[in-house]
């Protein structure tokens, strides 16, 4: 039979461990589901227990294939992700997946920059993994991520690519934010970019938006709404699209953009990827 | 075992309906469950013009069901006849388009243009505010719940359902005045409106502040508002509200409803439809039930 992403499966937890203060790695059995998922996509983890009804949508950060797990790599800031953190090896739980469209894999060579801020990073594992297996030589990454305080899948990043990391608290690596750490010690490379990749905070997209602009870069986001279903049906997740991209119309912000300048798109069916000049914030 | 109902003289396989705004027109559900199964699809909510909806955040979660402010985003009836129309035809369940205005007239345009359309039936949906009125719904107002429903009875084809508000101090008086002015059936309940405060942030967790509650929360009321109704008019109801299980649906048809929506749980288990249709099938089953009419409004 073939596998429908929309059957709710009910999977065994096989580790969930706390990382660093307050961020949980969680690998779950999910079976059949992995040979359907790309880097990009995200799962429907449910809390169950009748109060909190809505799925808590979380980014695959990796696949494991042979052992048909995924890990789930999650920041515990509320009442759902605090159930979560609780959950343990060989205890149960309810996922729906691979959801939504994953990055384009077929832009993803030559000199690629992949931008992660905070618990925007995993995604971004999954993506330099498969981009190293699809065009191994033939892609060279740039990898720079950004954490308020404590850093976490740094050295598996290493793996894929070159990294840079910047904290806020300047505790490890570069003190400031991504964009800065870029203007300040990777201005040289900007040039040669090919392609851009990048999950992370609101603010920080922003940002990045705009240095894409400045500096002409090509590339898509992984972006975050809040969602009722996670599948298309309910058009709560919708953020605003670009109509289309000039000199006026990049500088449209949610509250100065007008009902012509833009479309709503659903960031659980149409993303959580998208364009990164088409995206308004 | 029959689980046919009759419905303002349409015959409909099975009692459970898909709950507007909770399945669109079911293309993202069609991959996994058989829509064929499926009574009838009321659709989500359609207007004159396209609608961009309201600002993000759109949806909250609450204790037992959730929040949601989409505000009726659609891409219009043009749209809604040229692509959907066709896409449910193929399948074998009956077709309940929800329809959705700012005024008398908007509500009136869309049923017109669907009198030559192959629709099955029409739910007015009248909790959208008139803007006319200074943007009380029209669901709210006795006079203008009757006023909408005889307009849009005036040209409609199809038999016209309403779809009561529970936003008011007594459902009974709207479910009246709508009577009077045509209506077919009467479909309850839409949501109720809540509101959520993040109180770290300070601010309220919908863009537009308030929104409507909907899930299991609320089946306690629309029970209850299924029951007044039936108390005071002959008119078929189709219950709607919280409705997780087949157990919630026969609930709602003991209250004296003859068909029951599924809404919100769709969002939570895209399979929640077959769900509650088994579960109906089962209680048949446990109790001997040969027909599902039998049990329609049988709490005295
Ligand atoms: C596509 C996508 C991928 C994501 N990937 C990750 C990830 O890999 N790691 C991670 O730590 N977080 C990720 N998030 C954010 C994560 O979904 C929220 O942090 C989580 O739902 C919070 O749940 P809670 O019950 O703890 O918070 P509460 O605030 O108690 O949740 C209340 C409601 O709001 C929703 N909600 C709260 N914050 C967010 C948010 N930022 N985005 C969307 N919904 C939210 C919850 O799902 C829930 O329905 C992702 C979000 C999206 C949309
Ligand atoms: C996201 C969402 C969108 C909705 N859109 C509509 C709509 O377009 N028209 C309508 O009449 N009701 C709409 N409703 C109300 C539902 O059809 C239903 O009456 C209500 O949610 C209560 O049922 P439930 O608890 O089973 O969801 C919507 C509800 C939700 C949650
Ligand atoms: S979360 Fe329901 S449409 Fe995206």
């Amino acid at each position: 039979m073939c596998y429908n992403p929309l059957n709710k499966v009910k999977c065994r937890v096989v580790h969930n461990n706390e990382i660093v203060p307050n961020i949980y790695d969680m690998s779950i059995d999910v079976g059949e589901m992995v040979k359907h998922i790309n880097p990009g996509q995200f799962v429907n983890l449910y809390v169950k227990g009748g109060i909190h009804l809505l799925p808590r949508p979380i980014s695959i950060c990796e696949v494991n294939k042979k052992e048909k797990t995924i890990r789930v790599i999650y920041a515990v800031v509320g009442e759902g992700t605090k159930i979560l953190s609780s959950r343990q090896k060989r205890d149960s739980i309810e996922v729906l997946g691979p959801l939504g469209k994953g990055f384009e894999i077929s832009k993803g060579k030559g000199n690629i920059l992949i931008v992660g801020g905070g618990v925007g990073t995993p995604p971004l594992l999954e993506l330099a993994k498969i981009l190293k297996e699809i065009y191994g030589e033939k892609v060279k990454l740039t990898i720079v991520l950004g954490f308020k305080n404590d850093i976490f899948l740094v050295d598996e990043f290493k793996n894929y690519g070159d990294v840079y990391i910047a904290t806020d608290s300047g505790r490890q690596g570069y003190k400031g934010n991504v964009i800065e750490m870029i203007e300040d010690k990777l201005l040289p490379y900007i040039d040669t970019i090919d392609y851009l990749y990048s999950c992370g905070p609101t603010p920080m997209l922003k940002g990045l938006q705009k240095f894409n602009i400045k500096h002409s870069i090509k590339g898509e986001f992984s972006l975050e709404e809040r969602m009722g279903c996670g599948f298309g049906a309910c058009v709560g997740c919708v953020i605003p699209i670009r109509n289309s991209v000039n000199k006026d119309s990049i500088n449209l912000t949610k509250e100065t953009m007008k009902d012509n300048d833009y479309i709503y798109k659903k960031v659980c069916k149409d993303g959580p990827v998208f364009d990164c000049l088409e995206v308004i914030f | 075992m029959n689980l046919g109902v009759e419905f303002c003289g349409v015959q409909f396989k099975n009692p459970v309906f898909t709950a507007s705004g909770t399945f669109n027109s079911g293309r993202e559900f069609a991959d996994v469950i058989d829509l064929n199964q499926i009574g009838a699809v009321i659709v989500k909510g359609v207007s004159n013009k396209p609608w961009k909806g309201n600002v993000t955040p759109r949806i909250a979660e609450t204790y037992g069901g959730m929040l949601n402010a989409v505000g009726l985003q659609n891409p219009g009836i043009d749209v809604f006849i040229r692509e959907d129309i066709p896409f449910l035809r193929q399948y074998d369940t009956k077709i309940i388009v929800n329809i959705v205005g700012r005024t008398v007239d908007e509500y009136v345009e869309v049923a017109l243009k669907l009198a030559n359309a192959d629709v099955d039936m029409l739910e007015l949906n009248i909790s959208c505010p008139n803007i006319k009125e200074g943007g009380v719904a029209f669901g709210v107002d006795p006079n203008m719940a009757e006023l909408v429903t005889r307009e849009v009875k005036k040209v409609a084809k199809q038999p016209l359902i309403v779809k009561l508000s529970p936003n008011v101090t007594d459902i009974t008086k709207i479910a009246k005045a709508v009577e009077r002015g045509g209506a077919d059936g009467i479909s309850l309940i839409n949501t109720l409106i809540g509101m959520k405060i993040d109180i770290h942030k300070r601010k309220t967790v919908l863009g537009r502040k308030t929104g409507g509650l909907s899930g299991p929360i609320i089946k306690p009321v629309a029970i209850r508002m299924v029951y007044q109704v039936r108390q005071v008019t002959k008119l078929p109801i189709i219950g709607v509200g919280g409705i997780m299980t087949g157990e919630d649906a026969i609930e709602f048809m003991m209250a004296g409803a003859s068909a029951i929506s599924v809404g919100t749980a769709n969002l939570l288990n895209p399979r929640a439809t077959m769900k509650v249709l088994d579960g109906i099938e089962n209680y048949m089953k446990t109790y001997n039930l040969l027909d599902i009419n039998k049990i329609v409004g049988i709490i005295e």
